[in-house]
């Protein structure tokens, strides 16, 4: 404790990543996390009382993205691997919704186990393929496997092709059509995040993430003491595709649609955007920049349809003024030192 | 049986192009030596050190540890038998704490790190091990600290802490004084002492003072290749030597 005080606050970049690493040690991720969830749990009461319908849909839509988000940061934030092509990995998920409700197969379970293999394998053979490279090779190398996963949905003509497919009806629990419900979906999502968010901080607190922090920090000295990086970052690749793939399966159920647009290159940056906006490497700070992102999206949307040109102003501000994000922000605004 | 030389290294070879930065360097060191690489700047001594942990491969040669050959292993293979090595320029994981850094060292060769819920952080363990390796190096009261905040002189013990704690055997330091000031100079020169008691060590130092304080054997190194070999006052008196190494130390 009066070793984190001796540290002077954030003067240099150095100390600001520093501080995000020692974040989640710290209380203060998990209770901004409970906030956070709190206040989701809520939403559907204040929903109810607007009778505002919609409101739901959104946050729904919000926390999907954020559970992406999330898986992201394992990799972005705390493997220092920047994936541009994280976005295939929710695309895969929710076409093995798609592909296999197409084909009678409604059981969420089943649709989502598939989906999770599907986007682990992919995870697994391209992150073996990537992570060869470093740097600038690594972030093109991951775009060029989203790419060819987004131009295969869009030759894959049986089930849509470039327009997409409409699902035939929300996924089933053991035959019962619990998701139907706006809220079902809402509630189910939410669990899963929770569950998300609370694996994650585990991962990076154990042996397995110390690992991976610390790969990220100096590979060469993780080597220099018997650590071979490679089984540590492609681990991490591989766990955080799976999880873009459950997001994958909820997104497919939400829209009750599947595109190729879902895996775009455009929306493997907004991932990337949403964790750096948030704070990468906290965690909390993925879910916080999904939320900012898409109700910033949404309000400048309201405004102009030239909403993006807004949007990126806000980004090239927040980038200069801001490091480490949201998290970083509020750390500064509350004086919270890290232990 | 302790004569058999724990650390043996013969006709090692490394060329960059036309510039040969290691020349048919031959060498053994026995269990319990400290053994110092002396040299000009750009004598090729890093490289050494470089090749000798396996972060580099060699061209031509053999290194042999503890009887087995080890040339053809990589860095991670080798800090497993028990070759450890300490950077020139301080590399240590600024972010973590200082006991942090040591025990990710213990938990490289205690068990598998593919375990994914516990906190590696409250492992008694390799805390305990990793405070051992602290206290060594009489860093133990700064355990917490972070290690970015550390002194130099601090981190350099800690980049030696760091390789005790990885369970080497063996332990290449490469100019652990650079940059220390006087009075950290003593300490780590003490510390070394104290290291030689259970520790084979190469070391690679600029400070002639430290090296014939500690040295049992000096090697000479000059363009990459080994002019002399042998106890500290037999090199101080080899006239090739003198003319290419110490003269210019001692004129300057």
């Amino acid at each position: 404790m009066s070793a984190a005080s001796q540290v002077s606050p954030a003067a240099t970049p150095g100390v600001a990543e520093h501080r995000q690493g020692g974040m989640l040690a710290g209380r203060g991720a998990a209770m901004a996390a409970a906030v956070i969830f709190l206040l989701l749990a809520l939403l559907p009461l204040a929903a109810t009382a607007l009778n505002d319908p919609f409101l739901m849909v959104t946050a729904t839509r919000i926390m999907i993205f954020a559970l992406a988000a999330l898986s992201l940061d394992l990799v972005l934030g705390y493997g220092a691997m920047v994936s541009f092509g994280h976005a295939a990995f929710i695309g895969i998920g929710a076409y093995a919704v798609a592909i296999l409700s197409a084909n009678g197969v409604g059981d969420i379970l089943v649709q989502a186990i598939a989906a999770v293999a599907a986007s682990a394998l992919f995870a697994l053979v391209t992150g073996a393929i990537s992570l060869r490279t470093r740097g600038v090779y690594f972030i093109m190398i991951t775009l060029a496997f989203g790419q060819m996963a987004y131009f295969f949905m869009v030759s894959l003509s049986a089930y849509g092709g470039d327009d997409g497919i409409t699902l035939p009806a929300r996924s089933t629990l053991f035959g019962a059509p619990l998701l139907d419900d706006d809220m079902a979906l809402f509630y189910a999502v939410l669990a899963v995040l929770i569950l998300a968010f609370a694996g994650l901080r585990a991962v990076v607190a154990s042996r397995f993430g110390r690992v991976l922090r610390g790969t990220r920090d100096n590979a060469q000295r993780m080597q220099a003491i018997g650590f071979s990086p490679f089984r540590y970052q492609l681990t991490a690749y591989v766990m955080a595709g799976a999880i873009a793939g459950i997001a994958g399966v909820f997104l497919a159920n939400q829209a009750e649609f599947v595109s190729p647009a879902y895996m775009t290159w455009q929306r493997s940056g907004e991932l990337i955007v949403m964790v750096v906006l948030g704070g990468m490497g906290t965690l909390v700070g993925a879910i916080a920049g999904a939320i900012a992102f898409l109700l910033v999206e949404d309000w400048l949307a309201i405004f102009s349809e030239h909403w993006k040109l807004g949007l990126g102003i806000l980004l090239v501000l927040l980038v200069l003024f801001t490091r480490g994000g949201i998290v970083g922000g509020v750390e500064r605004l509350t004086g919270r030192s890290q232990p | 049986m302790s004569d058999a030389p724990i650390l043996s290294v013969a006709g090692l070879r490394k060329a960059y192009g036309a510039l040969t930065v290691t020349d048919d360097v031959s060498f053994d060191v026995r269990p319990g030596e400290l053994h110092a690489i002396i040299g000009p700047n750009g004598a090729g001594k890093t490289t050494l050190i470089h090749q000798l942990s396996g972060s580099l491969r060699s061209d031509a040669g053999r290194v042999s540890f503890a009887g087995e050959d080890i040339t053809r292993l990589d860095m991670v293979e080798r800090v497993r038998r028990g070759v450890a090595r300490s950077f020139q320029i301080t590399s240590v994981l600024e972010g973590f704490s200082v006991l942090e850094n040591a025990a990710l060292a213990v938990q490289a060769r205690s068990g598998s790190s593919f375990r994914f819920f516990a906190p590696a952080a409250r492992e008694a363990q390799l805390n305990a091990l990793a405070m051992d390796a602290l206290a060594r190096v009489q860093l133990d009261d700064r355990a917490q600290r972070r290690a970015g905040s550390l002194s130099h002189g601090e981190k350099r013990k800690l980049e030696i802490a760091i390789a005790l704690a990885s369970g080497a055997r063996l332990l290449l330091l490469d100019e652990p004084l650079a940059g220390a000031g006087k009075e950290e100079t003593a300490v780590l020169v003490e510390l070394m002492q104290d290291l030689k008691q259970t520790h084979t060590i190469v070391l690679i130092e600029h400070d002639m003072e430290a090296v014939f304080a500690l040295a049992d054997q000096v090697s000479v190194l000059v363009y990459g290749r080994m002019i002399a070999t042998g106890t500290a006052a037999s090199v101080r008196s080899d006239p090739d030597v003198r003319a290419a190494y110490l003269g210019e130390e001692e004129a300057a």
